[in-house]
């Protein structure tokens, strides 16, 4: 199914590009969505990313919710006018017959405080459930994305399970088993990282250490954006974000500290993006007179 | 005449936004042709997900040419007045033309505007409508909006067809242009679709599998969901939003039902619906019992080509991780006791300067025992209120307010029944908040309460602590049930006053428009829960109980001023006039909403009399006198005369009416003059209605108060017929104005007559 999207996306102009190498709740936090949002230069790349949630862990017992999944995900930008249609035909691509199941698009706004982003579109459900989260890009960083860049997010599993038409993850087939090798599950692959991965966020990780990791990785947020390497402030960020989740799933943050919280690891993600933008306006204003940030 | 048809596609609109697309489509088009002088009759305003149709019928070719004429200047103006007059017409000076007005030589300016094509006309609404559009929330897209000037619209517009006849509307907006096209369903048709007259177009695009007509698709699957439900031999549980919702989302709509698995059933219904509703946005069926069924209705957007087996499947799956998250939660939620979760709310900050909600908490159940050891919520409170009492419901299906069966020890009053509510009350108190750290509530923010109700029941807590954690935020504003037995009075009451005090305590009151912590419904709450159980209580004895320790407690008039506000509002919905709560509250300072209701409504009835009016105008005749005079008033003429009255010392305010009686009466005897009939019978009259109305106001019969001021009315229209009030004698004068002022304050004993408009 990767393969098939990493050669449909391919011919479409996109860059295949490979997961970013952290703990990330979502595809977009990938610099090649953030970073590469911002700014006036073309863009189009597919990548897979591993996406952790920590609160969605259910110890292996819900037949589609995890805290470790996969998402496939396609940005270009400037948004193309076909847009839905080149979605659409990826789906058939994959194996899905849109006379026989019932896809929709469904408003579904997209909001990121902590990346000071939000978008416009759509949860793009198949047979009612959501596969894709179909957005343009509105706003990256607090900046006004000029112009506007198109973000799909498919949720690999979900989409496995209708191909293979299984009822839950842990059933999908990893493999197609050969003389060389047994057939492997999903849940043979990962059932029992579920259940220990979602003990551990729920139960034992140790908060203090938590905390403290979080305000380590903002010390060294600011450290790099005082370096000028609004890259390497940009992880920090990433990690302080997964780090905040952490403690979220542990359950020691009230409400009022998690506004304080989020307001933090929002700072950092926009002061990474400040510094990124600030940092390559020189040359964008010289390749794209026109543009203004 | 020539019909009209325009459609903007684009992609899918959300289908909250389309009904007020299509009025906004319909407006800002009658706007257009306004301007252009070109009269509309009906509008057709068809919605999609994916396009917006105008169709409207018997437009002109041409507009009719008009000839607008200016005044101007008279002739010998300033070059200047005319120069200018010239530019606001947009014409030249030797295009003036001179008349007579009134004698005087008058330059008008004459402007023949000539007819225009109407098609040329719609080339510039269209975009002109496009652009003006207000859509709630809108957005940039493509290679434009590399601009921010770029066009901003719901979502990417993607085509025009724009029809005047069977002629094409020319235009152009944001690199769309228009055309003769239209597309077909998103799956069922490819290709373009020409549309040659208006009159083909709903048709042509039926055999494309597009239902243009959103009133016709939402009627199909008002039908085909109840016929589906039907032919399992379930009924449908009706939702007209859902049938919006629904009808917003499809163009050619398929409603399938599918099942979920019966053990799911075990989950309370509401969050059953709830999930299903709001997540899925299926129907759900009851069974013959009017119990849920294990069934729901997806509204397909296709017609599939294995006849929507393969469509329900995978709803069902899907519905199926949901219910199984939601058994989840229901599960993992109950193996703690809510006192357990409780404590979880010591992580919740209620408020930065109010403290945790486990603080909040705590304050509430105090407040609320100690309206029960007050006396003000007895175990008989609501009992005079109608209500339905139905047998405890075993399982606790329900989600209304019916209350469950008292327990048979809380009738009768004695310590014991009396102890015994205090305790419960107590404990639902404590346990109110609990569910908000449960899972459930997590996932479900809008059944807080409900499903506390539901665990306090599931681990054996008595029917009257359940009910009250689960109706403890009732009412939820005006118009919602209020609640009516004493536990969950109790609760609910010390919930919103805690609140409303708090806040006011802290500086955090409602301005204007903003009431971020809702505390108009909460003051409503309070006055809704203590009007309709008729609690006998002072507001500022709540307020003080209320009362945060350690913060400023100076703001108990202002909170009994917003609930006076409240009160206000809510007597107005019930068709009082505002000026009768202000005639009453001047006069009723002790804080007891229930008397002070009864005495407004008491007062309202007597305005309305004819009786009632008249005497209101003798009020205001004796008022004016008294204020034109400067008269002082009885303690004034003493002080000034140097007596003094040992009667006028008594300040007791229960004995005041009595003294005043007692005065009259003296004062009668002592006038040395012979009054005049009218005079002596006012005199007389007041001796009497005056007791008798402060004796009714004592006993709270309003009514009778009324009627007591109602023999003062004869009697004081006598008066001002016959008597002269500014007699040239001192003695006279003095003493009828002294008259006067004993009929007002009479009049005030009821109400403060002074407030009444008219």
């Amino acid at each position: 199914m990767i393969l098939a999207l990493h050669d449909y996306w391919s011919a479409q102009g996109c860059l295949i590009l490979q997961p970013y190498d952290m703990r990330v709740g979502a595809g977009t936090f990938h610099t090649a969505t953030t970073l590469r949002a911002l700014g006036p230069e073309p863009w189009n790349a597919a990548f897979v990313q591993p996406c952790r949630r920590p609160t969605d862990g259910r110890y292996g017992e819900n037949p589609n919710r995890l805290q470790h999944y996969y998402q496939y995900q396609v940005i270009l930008k400037p948004s193309p006018p076909n847009l839905q249609e080149l979605y659409l035909k990826s789906l058939e691509v994959i194996g899905i017959d849109p006379l026989k199941h019932d896809i929709r698009f469904v408003e579904d706004d997209w909001e990121s405080p902590t990346l000071g982003a939000w978008g416009l579109g759509w949860e793009v459900w198949c047979d009612g459930m959501e596969v894709t989260q179909f957005t343009y890009f509105q706003q990256m960083g607090g900046y006004d994305c000029k112009p506007v860049a198109g973000e799909l997010t498919y949720g690999l599993e979900r989409l496995a399970m209708y191909i293979q038409n299984k009822d839950s993850v842990y059933d999908l087939a990893f493999n197609t088993p050969n003389e060389n090798g047994p057939a492997f599950t999903y849940g043979d692959v990962f059932l029992e990282n579920e259940k220990q991965m979602s003990k551990w966020n729920f139960e034992v990780a140790d908060t203090d250490a938590l905390f403290d990791l979080f305000n380590k990785a903002e010390a060294e947020c600011r450290n790099a954006l005082n370096a000028g390497v609004p890259i390497a402030a940009y992880e920090q960020a990433i990690e302080a974000s997964h780090i905040f989740n952490l403690l979220q799933a542990r359950g020691v943050i009230s409400v009022q500290e998690r506004a304080s919280y989020m307001g933090r690891v929002r700072d950092l993600a926009r002061g990474a993006c400040v510094a990124h933008v600030e940092k390559e306006t020189p040359r964008w204003t010289e390749e794209y007179p026109e543009w203004q940030a | 005449m020539t019909d009209f048809l325009l459609e903007l596609r684009c992609e899918e609109i959300p289908a909250r936004m389309q009904k007020g697309a299509r009025a906004d489509l319909a407006k800002l088009f009658r706007a257009q042709m306004d301007s252009a002088g070109i009269t509309l009759g009906d509008l057709t305003i068809w919605s999609t997900p994916r396009r917006l149709a105008l169709i409207a019928r018997n437009l002109p070719e041409q507009t009719e040419a008009v000839s607008e004429e200016a005044k101007g200047p008279p002739e010998g103006a300033p070059d200047q007045a005319i120069e200018g007059f010239c530019r606001k017409n947009g014409v030249t000076r030797d295009q003036l033309e001179l008349r007579e007005v009134k004698g005087r030589a008058t330059y008008f300016a004459v402007k023949n505007v000539p007819g225009r094509a109407v098609k040329d006309v719609l080339a510039e609404a269209i975009p002109a409508i496009i652009r003006a559009f207000p859509w709630p929330k809108s957005m940039r897209w493509g290679a434009a909006s590399a601009s921010t000037e770029s066009l901003r619209w719901v979502r990417p517009l993607s085509g025009i067809l724009a029809l005047f006849g069977e002629e094409l509307v020319d235009c152009e907006v944001h690199g769309v242009t228009s055309g003769l096209v239209t597309l077909g369903h998103r799956f069922h048709h490819s290709g373009d679709i020409t549309i040659g007259h208006v009159d083909n177009y709903q048709d042509k695009l039926r055999a494309c599998h597009v239902i243009v007509d959103h009133a016709e698709r939402e009627a199909l699957i008002r039908q085909k969901a109840s016929e589906a439900a039907q032919a399992a031999g379930l009924t449908l549980v009706e939702d007209e939003g859902l049938v919006v919702e629904n009808a917003g989302l499809t163009e050619w709509p398929q409603p399938l039902l599918g099942r979920f698995d019966e053990a799911f059933l075990e989950v309370p219904p509401e969050v059953i619906q709830l999930t299903t509703r709001i997540n899925q946005k299926y129907f759900v069926c009851n069974d013959a019992s009017g119990k849920l069924a294990n069934a729901f209705i997806c509204t397909a957007n296709i017609a599939a080509t294995d006849g929507g087996v393969a469509i329900v499947a995978g709803n069902e799956k899907v519905l199926a991780a949901r219910l199984s998250d939601a058994r989840f939660f229901w599960d993992v939620d109950r193996k703690k006791q809510l006192a357990d979760h409780a404590e979880g709310l010591q992580r919740i900050t209620f408020h930065e300067k109010l403290g945790t909600v486990a603080d909040k908490v705590e304050r509430v159940a105090k407040l609320a025992r100690w309206l029960v050891e007050e006396g003000i919520v007895t175990p008989q409170t609501g009992a005079i209120a109608p209500q339905i009492v139905t047998p405890a419901q075993a399982g606790g299906q329900s989600g209304d307010t019916q209350p469950s069966q008292p327990d048979s020890r809380l009738r009768g009053n004695d310590e014991g029944a009396v102890k015994q509510l205090a305790d419960q009350v107590e404990l639902a108190a404590r346990l109110s908040k609990a569910d908000l750290v449960t899972e459930m509530v997590g996932e479900f923010p809008e059944l807080q309460g409900l499903m506390g109700g539901y665990y306090a029941r599931a681990e054996g807590l008595p029917d009257a602590v359940a009910d009250a954690i689960r109706d403890h935020y009732k009412p939820v504003g005006q118009g919602d049930d209020v609640p009516h037995v004493p536990v969950t009075v109790a609760v609910a009451l010390a919930d919103k006053l805690d609140t409303l005090v708090g806040f006011f305590q802290i500086e955090e009151k409602p301005t204007g428009s903003k009431d971020p912590f809702a505390l108009r419904r909460a003051a409503i709450g309070i006055l809704s829960l203590i009007l309709e159980n008729e609690l006998r209580v002072s507001i500022f004895d709540l307020i003080t109980a209320a009362a945060h320790p350690g913060k400023s407690a100076e703001a108990g008039q202002e909170i009994a001023n917003f609930l006076i506000e409240r009160l206000k509002v809510q007597q107005r919905d019930a068709d009082i006039r505002h000026d009768m709560v202000d005639a009453v509250v001047a006069v009723e300072q002790g804080g007891d909403n229930v008397r002070m209701v009864k005495r407004i409504a008491a007062l309202q009835a007597f305005i309305g009399t004819e009786d009632g009016a008249n005497l209101l105008a003798g009020y205001k005749r004796a008022a004016n006198i008294l204020k034109k005079e400067d008269w002082q008033g009885d303690e004034a003429e003493i002080s000034r005369t140097g007596e003094e009255d040992p009667l006028a010392l008594v300040d007791d305010p229960d004995l005041a009416p009595v003294i005043r009686a007692k005065m009259a009466e003296r004062h009668l005897a002592e006038i040395s003059y012979e009054p005049e009939v009218a005079e002596k019978a006012l005199i007389e009259a007041l001796s009497e209605a005056e007791p008798r109305a402060a004796a009714a106001v004592a006993a709270e019969d309003f009514e009778g108060a009324m009627a007591a001021l109602a023999t003062l009315r004869a009697p004081i229209d006598a008066f001002f017929e016959t008597v002269i009030v500014n007699a040239p004698e001192r003695e006279k004068r003095s003493s009828r104005l002294s008259l006067l002022a004993q009929f007002r304050a009479a009049v005030h004993n009821v109400a403060d007559f002074s407030r009444i408009e008219g």
